[in-house]
């Protein structure tokens, strides 16, 4: 890091700690990249005491309901079925297993590599997971439409998207969660622009969309900070060198071609009206949901994992009796341990308290 | 999840690929989710997709909050910077 970026982190500590001056304040961050950078770069260990930052449902390989992966991993125990998916789910733990023993699952880079394998491998179904935020669903759209055009009969989706301003609305709405503000997603806000987010400023709460570095993280809680201190509710772009106001429209618009809102069950929080995505009837033949003749079944969570409050700010990690102990990176028990982004995995290794 | 990494624009191919490079290692993106991309741009990469054409400055915003900053804090221009 330059030293000129490391003394203006040293100032902008310093200004935090003047301007927050003991009072209590929670900034709440929605990205499981936020989660890493923070935990990574020590931001916490240069942060006053009464100014807590927690970390919400920003890893969309955790918030995916048991059910939903229980469902891949009956697909991929198929014959003839070869489920594609992102490295981050092979560990998400469904009702027993998980992807990593299932029989026939392959890890892709790319969501281009899933159309590959369709094109290599006639005598199988290909299935790729349609995971991700407003950030990963335009990559999985845009592949969806190629399939479509390229008549693939054995290529198809299964969509478990979701999307981040309902669960922020449901955060604002809970009122033991307490947050002062949010630290906006910054590669979400790429596709969908800050004004996706300016609803915050009417529900009465403030945010800043962030960059990814330890000097952009600083900026963002200071500005955010001052805001709040000054009574001002306002959305601010603090990653101008890649988000605009619009976002990217082209990559935005995309989803909406293929997609729809459903109701969609957040692992830990429960069910979150029009937080899901599922394909349009247009191109249903290109649905998992709608080519396959499985059922998908009713999975229980995991006893005493206290993921959904972590995941609500309300509860921290060594808070529950299983973190550290029955639940590690290794052997996950709740949804925020499985994915390296996930609250607790970023705890654990970074500051197993 | 949601991870991105800035690169450089090297070739634009004619079947909605470039060509980018990553601190000397080059590989291929998809162009299908941007428009008027240009050689030479930085372009953010999530998963082989190229999803924004970044600016090489962090222009007016980030400049009127640190102005505040400095006013604020005395820090900056004439401080410890």
């Amino acid at each position: 890091m330059a030293e000129s970026d490391k003394n203006k982190i040293k100032s902008l500590a310093d200004a935090i700690r003047d301007l927050v001056d003991d009072t209590p304040i929670t900034l709440m961050e929605v990205c499981g990249t936020h989660t890493m950078a923070i935990a990574r770069y020590g931001i916490k260990s240069l942060l006053p005491a009464s100014l807590d930052i927690v970390s919400g449902p920003g890893c969309p390989v955790c918030v995916t309901s048991a059910q939903d992966i229980q469902f891949a991993i009956d697909l991929a125990n198929q014959k003839d079925c070869l489920v594609a998916t992102f490295g981050d789910m092979i560990k998400v733990p469904g009702e027993s297993s998980n992807l990593g023993s299932a029989q026939n699952v392959e890890v892709v880079y790319s969501p281009f590599d899933a159309l590959e394998m369709a094109r290599q491998n006639p005598g199988k179904e290909i299935v790729l997971l349609g995971l991700g935020f407003e950030t990963t669903t335009p990559l999985i759209a845009s592949l969806i439409k190629s399939a479509a055009s390229s008549n693939l009969g054995n290529f198809s989706v299964l969509p478990m998207h979701k999307l981040v301003p309902p669960a922020l609305k449901l955060l604002v709405a809970d009122h033991d969660s307490k947050l002062d503000g949010f630290i906006l997603p910054g590669h979400v806000s790429a596709i969908t622009g800050t004004g996706y987010f300016e609803f915050l400023e009417t529900a009465g709460i403030g945010g800043v969309v962030s960059g990814f570095t330890s000097l952009d993280i600083m900026e963002s809680i200071y500005v955010l900070i001052a805001d709040i201190i000054a009574g001002r509710t306002r959305v601010l772009n603090n990653y101008e060198r890649v988000v605009r106001k619009n976002g990217n429209p082209k990559a935005f618009n995309l989803i909406w071609e293929v997609y729809e809102p459903e109701d969609s069950k957040w692992r830990g929080i429960g069910t979150i009206p029009a937080s899901g995505l599922h394909i349009k009837d247009k191109y249903e033949d290109l649905d998992a949901n709608c080519k396959f003749e499985l059922k998908k079944r009713e999975v229980e969570e995991p006893k005493g994992c206290i993921c959904g409050e972590i995941l609500m700010g309300r509860k921290k990690p060594k808070d529950c009796r299983h973190f550290g102990k029955t639940c590690t990176p290794l052997y996950p028990v709740g949804p925020c341990m499985v994915s390296s982004e996930g609250t607790c995995a970023a705890w654990y290794k970074y500051h197993k308290e | 999840m949601c991870l991105a990494i800035p690169v450089q624009v090297k070739e634009i191919k004619n079947n909605n690929r470039a060509v980018v490079d990553n601190n000397g290692v080059n590989f291929e993106a998809s162009t299908n989710l941007v428009e008027n991309l240009k050689v030479g741009d930085f372009v953010l990469i999530h998963a082989g997709f190229i999803i924004e054409i970044l600016t090489r400055d962090d222009a007016r915003e980030k400049l009127a909050l640190l102005e505040e900053f400095y006013q604020k804090t005395g820090r900056g221009k004439n401080g410890r910077e």
